[in-house]
């Protein structure tokens, strides 16, 4: 069945309409995120997920973590406004997620993976799901419970990034078309891939700016010199 | 137009005049980094804001009218209107007579007494305690024992170094602060003895060691024991109890030890308490409810030669259970409240009034507080300022019950400190009592208080649904009732749609 799927030609015919696709791409993440396996093959496979859609989980998830900030009960999070960068924050999930992507993908790339680095986007983003799924009404859910109820908020908190957490790494093994052990020992070797880019990028970084220090005092000792 | 033009080359002048003139004359520096009375907010972020104490007289040894000038005074005990300076360099204790907070005047000076006992004299000492029979108890150092006088200086007993196994023989007895409790009993704290205070009975009898500090261990060491030869052991800092700096007996019979040198590092971890509150069986009772641990600054630059924490020397506890602790490093008095909260935290190291040199010993006569300066043999005298007293009075109607008053006051506050937490939480607490709740809870989330808001809020909450008890079953009957009533809609449909004889008429 799955060779079947595979030898068809694109499943979508070209005169639908694009709307209903999206909608549908859209729906199809709630399956995903209750049949992984099932799910996630078919958003490749399958050709259900669309990168629109991912585009858009992707948007709630931030949206959602923002929201969060602002409106959950100051019982459970307390922010100092003062020192926040909302930039910065949005950072903080845009760019792990760029480098998770880019060394899930470059790794795999190289030892059999099917996905494409698109793929790996779209799916890791369909895996983010139960994150704003959970949250959102969490959020709201915050404002109706007392301190002595905070383990319960805590908990479910837990479960959200758990859930997303399971889904990412099944959603890679579908798309790579992986065994389970394999698809763990790439995951591993994924997020260790990200620590190398991460060190990386500072060595670049550090370097361009001694570089760039370097050209402006030369520039500033010919001025003096003048 | 032309007016205009006129004004404008006025302004211009009197500004070019005015830079001129700044110029010349050098610009006032503000000395001061922070404000003199500070506080913590919940963020730790520090809030200056009005005094809630002001100088109002240093005392030193020409305004008492001494012949011998104080030397490195040591205790302070207050009784009554009577306050007991030990002056410890010159082997004498003073009492001054408080007539008012201005007006202190030395009433005796005690340097012997008399009685069947070889020396009637003192040597060094450190503190004085007196009971409500009006006999004293002196803690004389270069003796090595503690003294208990009658009223007339009438030698009436001593207590000696207890006789404990546990004690190293040699070390000579030193005791350092005393304290004693309506039934005649001891509690005494000595140089070198780190198990806790030292329990007399009224007898005389020693009868044990009373609310040693926690030790604190770390793993790394413990793990380096276990290999080090014997004599790197006996190099290494063994964990043992830090002894006690000073002591206070509250007017509920509870004392406050405070212990100074403690590893910051503890301190931070919190495996260390530098202020204890010690009930009868030696337990630390002390509520630590506040935001931050009771240990005085929060951060300890390292800058004008003071480093580390704040080092508490002294303590003293005021009827309205509000504590003042004494930092002997940076010169600075915390003011705590029954429930851990900082109350203010003013004063500073230096040569003005209201800054110390070398702080040694806190005394209070109702709000006002008397903290003498060994290095600079003065007691300067504090007393509240109109805010403080609101602060005080917010704090005291509330504990006697008058909710209403204490929001009232609290208003008062937050008017003339609009960054002083506490207001908000005391105007908070006050609703809650008087059943507001809604506006209690305002008032909590926006100090973060959590427990407040949660007790407000679970009555709030429980008043909601009692209200509307009956949209709530409504609601919920919806919920449930629609989808089954469709669901049973669609399965009557179904069973006519499948029924057989349909079917076969469809089929034929």
């Amino acid at each position: 069945m799955r060779m079947e799927a595979k030898a068809r030609p694109l499943s979508i015919p070209e005169g639908r309409d694009k709307r209903g696709t999206y909608i549908d791409s859209l729906k199809f993440s709630l399956y995903c995120i209750t049949h992984p396996l099932d799910g996630f093959w078919d958003l490749t496979h399958e050709r259900r997920g669309t990168i629109a859609a991912a585009n858009t989980i992707l948007f709630l998830t931030i949206l959602v973590r923002i929201l969060k900030l602002r409106y959950t009960s100051f019982l459970f999070i307390k922010v100092y406004w003062e020192d926040l960068n909302i930039f910065l924050y949005i950072a903080s999930i845009l760019f792990p997620l760029a480098l998770w992507v880019v060394g899930n993908w470059g790794l795999t790339t190289l030892f059999d993976g099917k996905g494409r680095l698109g793929q790996v986007y779209m799916a890791t983003c369909y895996a983010l799901t139960p994150y704003p799924l959970i949250q959102f009404p969490l959020m709201v859910f915050s404002h109706f419970v007392t301190i002595d109820e905070a383990e319960f908020y805590a908990m479910v908190s837990m479960l959200s990034l758990i859930w997303a957490a399971v889904l990412i790494v099944a959603a890679m093994g579908q798309i790579h078309e992986y065994s389970a052990g394999k698809n763990l020992l790439f995951t591993v070797a994924s997020l260790f891939a990200m620590l190398v880019m991460i060190f990386i990028l500072m060595i670049f970084f550090s370097m361009i700016s001694q570089g760039v220090a370097y050209f402006v005092s030369l520039v500033r000792e010919i001025l003096f010199r003048l | 137009m032309r007016g205009k033009n006129g004004i404008l080359k006025t302004a211009a002048a009197a500004a070019a005049l005015l830079i001129a003139l700044t110029a010349c004359v050098p610009v006032p520096v503000q000395a001061r980094e922070y404000g003199y009375t500070y506080n913590y907010d919940y963020w730790g972020d520090v809030q200056e804001g009005p005094d809630l104490y002001s100088v109002c007289k240093v005392l030193t040894s020409a305004d008492l009218k001494l012949e011998q000038k104080l030397k490195n005074p040591q205790g302070l005990f207050a009784m009554g209107d009577l306050l007991y300076l030990c002056d410890s360099g010159n082997n004498r204790i003073i009492e001054i007579h408080r007539s008012s907070p201005e007006k202190l005047e030395v009433t005796r000076i005690i340097d012997s007494f008399t009685g069947n006992v070889d020396v009637t004299t003192f040597s060094n000492p450190t503190d004085i305690a007196v009971s409500e029979e009006g006999d004293f108890y002196i803690a004389d150092q270069g003796n090595a024992r503690i003294l208990k006088l009658s009223s007339d200086l009438e030698y009436l007993m001593q207590f000696d170094k207890p006789v404990d196994n546990t004690l190293d023989p040699k070390i000579a007895f030193q005791p350092k602060k005393i304290v004693i409790d309506t039934a005649g009993r001891v509690y005494c704290i000595a140089a070198g003895i780190n198990k806790g205070l030292i329990k007399y009975e009224a007898d005389g009898e020693f009868s044990g060691f009373v609310g040693a500090t926690r030790v604190s261990f770390d793993w790394t060491d413990y793990i380096w024991k276990k290999f080090a030869t014997q004599e790197q052991r006996a190099r290494m800092e063994s964990f043992v109890p830090t002894e006690y700096d000073n002591a206070y007996m509250d007017y509920e019979g509870f004392i406050y030890a405070v212990a100074g040198s403690l590893k910051p590092d503890d301190l931070r971890d919190g495996t260390v308490d530098a202020v204890r509150k010690l009930n009868l069986m030696g337990n630390d009772i002390l509520v630590r409810n506040g935001d931050w641990d009771v240990f005085g600054d929060l951060y300890w630059g390292y800058g004008g030669g003071y480093e580390g924490p704040s080092y508490f020397t002294d303590v003293t506890v005021m009827d309205n259970d509000i504590y003042v602790c004494l930092d002997r490093n940076r010169g600075r008095l915390f003011g705590y409240d029954d429930q851990g909260h900082i109350v203010f935290c003013f004063g500073g190291n230096g040569n003005m009034d209201g800054y110390f040199r070398r702080p040694a010993a806190i005394e209070h006569i109702g709000h006002e507080l008397y903290v003498v300066d060994s290095l600079d043999c003065s007691v300067t005298v504090f007393v509240p300022t109109q805010f403080g007293q609101l602060v005080y009075k917010a704090i005291e109607e509330f504990d006697e019950g008058h909710y209403e008053a204490s929001g009232r006051a609290w208003e008062e506050v937050m008017s003339l400190n609009g960054n002083y937490d506490l207001a908000y939480i005391g105007i908070g607490r006050s609703l809650l009592r008087q059943e507001r709740y809604k506006e209690a809870m305002r008032y909590f989330e926006l100090k973060y208080d959590e427990e407040n808001y949660s007790k407000a809020f679970k009555q709030y909450r429980k008043i909601w649904v009692e209200e509307h008890i009956g949209w709530i079953v409504a609601a919920v009957l919806v919920l449930f009732l629609v989808p089954m009533g469709i669901g049973r809609v669609r399965k009557i449909k179904h069973e006519i749609d499948t029924a057989d004889i349909f079917v076969y008429s469809k089929d034929r």
